[in-house]
């Protein structure tokens, strides 16, 4: 991906480029074990389910979605953290999911994570130089002495900490500020993409703000591509270029940022842009949500056909004859046209929805 | 919407725009190891017939613990003084067995957590009939005909079914529906919710605010919604408190609050969040530096350190909450005034770190949050108590000095570091303690 110069202005997702990043079909199941001595293995969990999506070089790609949808999931097995089922992951043109240890060791150093809690995804016994300065090491990258403590105080002073502050333990830091030296330790190794989930879910709003922006300019200035795990909808339209929408593992829609939030198709999105309160009053009182009926279903069982079908607004204005295709057939994530007709694979806004319908909900 | 249910409740004649209840200087102070933990510090407000008030502030400025203390569910080492009114019955001093006369039938409380509220080990519909038998001479039957009928009120599908579960039967949502019909069950005049949604999805939020709207318009009570989400309190409240530091330094009709704040922490809050329905990609303005340790407050106003328009008399005299547009809108800053036609965020919060009061600017770094954030990590931080004191009055008035302060001064807090960093091991222990009944309460 060395060859894109230009990374700052929201790209494209032309298939033209080839992706930093891409998915194709990923499936992760974890087995259900049945309670007692033996623990015999009695079914399946699909927590993803065959998702495909791209992310290219300096694009933030928002993954959104309710607890329990496989978000998280997807970032961890993407990262090959927790390998996946079946599917293909490759990045930067290498097959992640068949490579061996040694060239995801090596492949790693481009893609990093960052956790939500940032007070349990750092040591507690060692200085914020060292948990810094491990990812150097063990990468053989810190160099002599001298060499290593430069690039570490470059690194706290690039994510807005003072480097004097190095010597000092996780805990004598604010929740925002150890999110920042979460930040910093993975941009050590000057990766080329970074997962993060839910980064600033645990922040108060007035921190959370500078955390956002210090992870815009440094896509700005490092070229960065993001995989922006997060159940905050504002959050995402602030930060993300396009977004995908899941719902109990699957990817129910996905587009560039504005379309997806303005012309919404899948009724799934539908419901919960409009569940968002928007800090506005006068707005608020004259918005009207879509309320969604029950909650979401066991990912051991999914509904057949449409994983939806069960809580959709939409489904209970069908005819008989419309509902029957809803239960029997899965929709395809594709572009649609009116009345859902599926239009092209390639488009950059799909939705997999066989009534698929633009709705503006804000 | 919220004030259609406010005046339906209030044409339900219960004592039409009067006071039903009434907070006055309310404090709370924990004892801890590093001192007094002044985690409420002056309280006041009314909370009038039918109408929702919004309490809103970050984690620890004391909204919750503000409310447990008007319920009397603060634990005995607690010290509290002022004064809290229920249609004039003083509540404040009242010995357990009174209080629980008050507690459920006059005010019920909902918490966030729904699962420490309800029994786990008996059915829904008994807990809920419960409630109704605590305060009711009714039978049995009738008990449980009026849980079912507050289940199917709240939106449980199929109570008739649901009412013979277990909670863990449950999900999340339908669990704070529960509790919410359990609130109901009296008929009481206040329901005091404590961040009744903050730990559900947005689609089961909304179904949880919606069965709040049908509790509050079936009972006509009152109600103080607390939150940190300032979209919900916009959807949901009439008037609206904004706590910082353990005090309110904002009250006001929600519009006042939204469109004309007059306290820079408020313009501030509502600067650094981001928008679902905006589509420019303005910059958020964050607020730099972090809410101060309510141990050993410094004198002056509490927001002083983290403010854009700061002066002297900031750092010596906290303001008092005087009318700033009608007697309505109250605000808390002495400089109001100059945030007349300057309600925009990013008109008095810079998002140029540079330019933050008290950054250091050879450093340069992207982050706002960081120079006066040092200032209140120290405060908040472990430094026994002098030493956060010094930090917390010496950064702000580092801009005084001018321009100076550069490297070298950045690195004032620098040398404090060293002999601060081996205090620490020694303060730790007594960190901990100090900041349990803080931060235990806030939940």
């Amino acid at each position: 991906m060395t060859p894109d110069p230009a990374p700052a202005p929201p790209p494209p997702p032309s298939p033209g480029a080839a992706p930093l990043l891409s998915v194709r079909n990923l499936v992760k199941e974890f087995p259900i074990r049945s309670s007692g001595l033996i623990r015999k293995q009695v079914g399946v969990v699909q927590a993803v389910s065959d998702i495909s999506f791209d992310i290219t070089a300096g694009e933030t790609l928002g993954l959104v979605g309710e607890s329990g949808c496989g978000k998280s999931t997807t970032s961890r097995a993407v990262l090959q953290l927790q390998p996946a089922t079946s599917g293909r992951v490759t990045f930067n043109g290498v097959e992640l999911t068949t490579a061996g240890k040694s060239t995801l060791r090596r492949l790693r150093r481009d893609m990093q994570l960052v956790f939500q809690d940032p007070f349990a995804s750092l040591d507690p016994r060692i200085t914020v130089n060292e948990i810094i300065a491990e990812p150097l090491r063990i990468h053989g990258l810190y160099g002599d002495k001298g060499g290593g403590q430069k690039k570490v105080r470059d690194l706290m002073a690039t994510v807005g900490l003072k480097p004097e502050h190095g010597n000092r333990y996780p805990h004598e830091f604010s929740g925002g500020q150890r999110q920042r030296i979460g930040i910093a330790r993975a941009l050590a190794l000057r990766p080329k993409l970074l997962v993060l989930d839910e980064p600033v879910s645990a922040l108060d709003v007035s921190i959370q703000a500078g955390v956002i922006n210090l992870l815009e300019e440094l896509q700005d200035e490092l070229g960065l591509a993001y995989l922006f795990v997060a159940h905050d909808l504002s959050v995402v339209r602030h930060i993300a270029d396009r977004v995908a929408v899941m719902y109990l593992g699957k990817i129910v829609e996905i587009g560039p940022r504005d379309d997806l939030f303005d012309r919404p198709q899948h009724p799934y999105t539908q419901a919960l842009i409009s569940a968002i309160p928007i800090p506005d009053p006068r707005r608020e009182r004259s918005r009207e949500r879509i309320l969604l009926q029950g909650d979401v279903p066991s990912p051991a069982n999914p509904p057949s056909g449409c994983r939806f079908r069960t809580r959709c607004p939409k489904f209970l204005t069908l005819t008989a004859d419309q509902q029957q295709r809803c239960i029997n057939e899965e929709p395809l994530l594709i572009g649609r046209g009116p009345g859902g007709m599926a239009t092209s694979e390639d488009a950059a806004h799909k939705a997999a929805c066989h009534y698929a319908e633009t709705l503006d909900v804000l | 919407m919220s004030t259609e249910y406010g005046h339906a409740a209030t044409g339900g004649g219960r004592n039409p725009g009067g006071a039903v209840l009434s907070v006055r200087d309310l404090t709370v102070t924990f004892p801890s190891d590093d001192g007094p933990v002044k985690a409420v510090r002056g309280v006041s407000y009314d909370l009038r017939s039918g109408e929702v008030l919004g309490i809103v502030g970050e984690s620890g400025s004391g909204k919750s613990v503000t409310s447990m203390a008007v319920m009397g569910l603060l634990p005995k080492t607690a010290r509290i003084t002022g004064s809290v009114e229920f249609r004039g019955q003083e509540l404040l001093g009242l010995s357990e067995k009174e209080m629980t006369s008050v507690r459920g039938k006059k005010i019920a409380m909902i918490f966030q957590d729904p699962m420490t509220s309800l029994n786990p080990v008996y059915k829904i519909g008994w807990q809920l009939s419960e409630a109704v038998l605590a305060h009711h001479d009714v039978s049995k039957e009738v008990a449980r005909k009026r849980a079912l009928e507050l289940l199917e009120i709240v939106g449980i599908p199929s109570p008739d079914k649901r009412i013979d579960q277990y909670p863990h039967e449950f999900s999340g949502g339908m669990r704070q529906r529960v509790v919410i019909a359990i609130a109901m069950a009296n008929d009481p005049d206040v329901i005091i919710a404590d961040e009744p949604t903050t730990a559900l999805d947005v689609t089961v939020q909304a179904q949880v605010l919606e069965a709040l709207r049908a509790a509050q318009h079936e009972t006509g009570a009152a109600m103080v919604l607390i939150t940190h989400d300032l979209g919900v309190v916009a959807g949901q409240a009439d008037r609206v408190l904004v706590m910082y530091a353990g005090k309110p330094v904002e009250i006001g009709p929600i519009d006042g609050i939204y469109y004309q704040p007059r306290m820079p922490y408020t313009v501030g809050l509502l600067g650094s969040l981001p928008r679902l329905d905006q589509r420019t990609q303005e910059k958020l303005t964050p607020i730099p530096g972090t809410p101060p340790s309510v141990v050993n407050l410094p004198p002056g106003c509490p927001f002083a350190p983290r403010c854009p328009l700061r002066t002297e008399i900031c750092l010596e005299r906290e303001p008092a909450l005087l009318p700033v547009l009608g007697a309505e809108h109250e605000a808390a800053c002495h400089h109001s005034d100059q945030l007349v036609n300057h309600e925009r965020a990013m008109e008095i919060f810079s998002t140029d770190p540079n330019a933050v009061p008290g950054a250091g600017p050879q450093d340069g770094g992207p982050g706002a949050e960081q120079g006066v954030g040092e200032s209140g990590e120290q405060s908040a931080g472990p430094s026994p108590a002098p030493s956060a004191e010094q930090g917390t009055v010496q950064d702000p008035a580092s801009p005084a000095p001018g321009p100076g302060p550069q490297p070298e001064q950045g690195s004032g807090p620098a040398p404090g570091t060293g002999p601060n960093r081996d205090q620490n091991p020694g303060t730790d222990a007594g960190r901990d303690p100090g900041q349990d009944p803080q931060s235990g309460a806030a939940q």
